[in-house]
């Protein structure tokens, strides 16, 4: 960002690449594949890079309100003297935070989550999919995560993405609004469970598995974590595999390479 | 000139409501023990999400069968009110069917009546078996579900079915009255009716007297319930409505901003910023909320509206793989230390679950909502993904109270579990909650373009 500033240029969309997408190994290839569809496409976008922080997420859930409102007033400061106006990001507890929680403290975006924006380039015609052959015919299950979906009624963007790439969608016993968390929202992402009877993440892995499908498609780096952990201890990791919908469409769109 | 009988039943109708004025007065002052809560957004949203969620019971069909039944028991309670007012208005001026002038209308009311009467009983029945019989898990099961909680459901079903019995003695009391003595009785009964033929006595004061019972039972009954309900999870019939009206418009995921809190850092930030000072008289309130008085007062409305239905239980994830949290107790606490807290709406005080058995959740001998009712370890089972607030028939917001103790417990008394406090302090470190460093931050980027450009 800084470097187009430099170069007196402003970017469509400010990609906000999020804690998990810039430092977790797996995740990163997450981040890298929506980053070649923003070059596939076109679209002139722009990173914060070393001047990303955290928005505070994980402060909020658990009860920081003061560490959290020191995060986001940060970041404010950063977005607002670049006079960033739309991001986009593909962790929906960083966008449900600069969407719903950055405005009460002066900061007015323009936030999109990576699955409403993926919608939109295919429904312009801008990504074609390839002919959907890597995925025709393969059954694949969309994991709804808490902060997009119920947090803000974010359903069918994601599905109409995987509609796109003419793969057979299956719907977990649970869905949409009555979608089953993956156990890591609310901060529990950085703490053991409390004491209980089973892990939620491997209720929820079950629940995934019981689809039959071969791929469970994600939107958000925790819930990725936490069902690829699930896909391990049920010892399914050969026959199952978790993805990202823009992992889907980058290999759909031989972008990977 | 107004017989005995009339003026008995003045009294009667004065003090049932008198004393149900002043039971509710009481739950006002207790709700009102919460801070200040700004009601924002449109009137207009307000009213279709009251028309939609409390009149429409739209969230209840989530859940088909339970809808439809309770469906039946709703609207029979809306329709049989126009029969109560009748038999108010009959035992206060001495007429006898004061609606029927109204011709066909009233002949339509008394027929949906009756067979509205006949499915509510069968309604109820259902449901006695469900709770009883077959014991749905999220009827029965869960620390916050003791004996009171089940006699409480049972005695209402119950009384239920009782007053449409009543209801129907009357009626075919009525109808085989008017039969022998040639009159032709206004209205039509379809239920009644049928009763009526199969009957054969012609025993007049026997008659009589079923009919007058009837009449009584019913409205006696009526007026006993309605000062049974303040006590009971049966409020919800009346509380349902402002809930509802009130409820949360904006997006589930945008939790409160605690403006003290930006003030502070604000004036962190920028030394010559001036923090607005408290208008006089007004303390500077703790952050988050240890007791009720700490919360605010939908969050204690939300607490009498509650039905103890056990949905939001049933669907958290903590709660499905068998940890502490669950939702309903969190509700269901803060109406019991309301009322130790406040007042007790009625002469006796059945809220209470506490006191009967062991508790499962060990709490302190603190008297207070945090520790003294909810532990920490509910509290940190919660995953904040609102499936509880999703379920809620009511639009009641059980993640909003689980929040504010959570603050309580971070920001008042540094009681977070200590691999939090480590994500804490990575946050403040490396503005991250792992312990990378901020340097890393571009990694990701390396050797990405090389094929490319």
């Amino acid at each position: 960002m800084a470097d187009l500033m430099a170069r007196g240029e402003e970017p469509e969309i400010l990609f906000w690449v999020g804690c998990a997408g810039a430092f977790d190994d797996r995740y990163k290839n997450v981040t890298r594949a929506f980053v070649r569809i923003l070059e596939h496409v076109g679209v002139k976008y722009a990173v914060l890079g070393l001047e990303e922080s955290c928005t505070g997420d994980p402060a909020k859930r658990a009860g920081n309100e003061f560490l959290f409102q020191m995060q986001a007033m940060t970041n404010i400061e950063v977005l607002n003297g670049y006079n960033i106006k739309k991001i986009v990001t593909a962790c929906p507890h960083c966008f449900n935070t600069l969407k719903n929680e950055y405005p009460g403290l002066g900061g007015n975006y323009e936030v999109i989550h990576h699955s409403t924006f993926l919608q939109q380039l295919i429904n312009d015609g801008k990504v074609r999919v390839a002919g959907g052959e890597a995925f025709k015919g393969k059954r694949i299950t969309f994991h709804d995560s808490c902060y997009l979906g119920r947090a803000n009624g974010i359903y069918e963007a994601p599905r109409e993405v995987l509609a796109a790439l003419d793969a057979d969608l299956v719907e977990m016993k649970r869905s949409r609004a009555n979608g089953l968390c993956c156990g890591a929202g609310g901060a529990q992402m950085w703490k053991e469970p409390e004491p209980g009877k089973k892990d939620i993440n491997i209720e929820r892995t079950e629940e995934a598995l019981a689809t039959g499908a071969s791929v469970i498609a994600v939107g958000c780096p925790f819930c990725m974590t936490m069902l690829s952990d699930g896909v391990k201890n049920k010892n399914q990791e050969e026959q199952v595999k978790v993805f990202d919908i823009a992992e889907l469409i980058a290999s759909a769109e031989n972008l990977n390479a | 000139m107004p017989m005995i009988s009339n003026i008995l039943f003045l009294i009667i109708t004065v003090l049932a409501v008198g004393l149900f004025i002043w039971q509710i007065r009481k739950i006002r002052r207790n709700i009102n023990l919460g801070r200040d809560k700004e009601i924002k957004g449109s009137t207009a949203k307000r009213l279709n999400k009251l028309i939609l969620v409390a009149f429409g019971q739209q969230k209840m069909f989530k859940r088909p069968w339970p809808a439809i039944l309770h469906g039946i028991v709703y609207i029979g309670f809306v329709v049989i009110n126009i029969e109560v007012l009748e038999i108010v208005m009959d035992g206060i001026f001495g007429t006898h069917r004061a609606l029927s002038f109204l011709g066909p209308v009233y002949s339509a009311l008394m027929a949906v009546n009756e067979v509205l009467a006949f499915l509510v009983i069968i309604a109820c029945v259902l449901f006695l078996i469900r709770r009883n019989v077959t014991k749905v898990p999220r009827l029965t099961r869960g620390p916050e579900m003791r004996a009171w909680n089940q006699l409480d459901a049972n005695v209402i079903l119950i009384t239920e079915i009782v007053l449409m019995l009543a209801l129907f003695a009357f009626n075919t009391a009525d109808l085989k009255l008017a039969a022998i003595s040639g009159e032709e009785l206004a209205g039509s009964f379809p239920i009644s009716n049928l009763l009526a033929k199969s009957i054969h006595t012609t025993h007049l004061a026997g008659l009589e007297a079923v009919r007058s019972v009837g009449w009584w039972f019913h409205i006696l009954g009526i007026f006993a319930f309605l000062n049974y309900l303040p006590s009971s999870k049966h409020f919800h019939i009346i509380m349902a409505f402002p809930n509802v009206y009130y409820s949360n418009l904006e997006p589930k995921g945008k939790f409160t901003i605690n403006e003290s809190i930006t003030h502070e850092i604000k004036a962190m930030l920028d030394p010559s910023y001036q923090v607005p000072p408290l208008p006089e008289g007004v303390e500077p309130q703790k952050f988050g909320a240890k007791d009720v008085e700490d919360l605010n007062w939908k969050q204690l409305m939300d607490a009498y509206t509650c039905t103890e239905c056990g949905r939001c239980t049933d669907v958290c994830p903590a709660n499905i793989t068998g940890k502490l949290l669950s939702p309903r107790k969190i509700v269901m606490d803060t109406r019991d230390r309301m009322e130790e807290k406040g007042e007790h709406p009625a002469i006796f005080k059945p809220n209470y679950y506490k006191e009967q058995g062991e508790p499962r959740v060990k709490v302190t001998e603190e008297k207070t909502l945090l520790r003294g009712y909810v532990t920490p370890e509910e509290l940190w089972a919660c995953t904040t993904c609102n499936a509880c607030v999703e379920s809620c028939p009511v639009n009641i917001d059980q993640l909003s109270s689980i929040m504010e103790m959570r603050r309580y417990l971070v920001l008042e008394e540094s009681a977070a579990p200590a691999a939090l406090n480590a994500m804490f302090t990575n946050l403040e470190n490396n503005g991250a909650p792992w312990a990378f460093s901020p340097s890393d931050r571009l990694n990701w980027a390396d050797n990405l373009f090389v094929n490319t450009k």
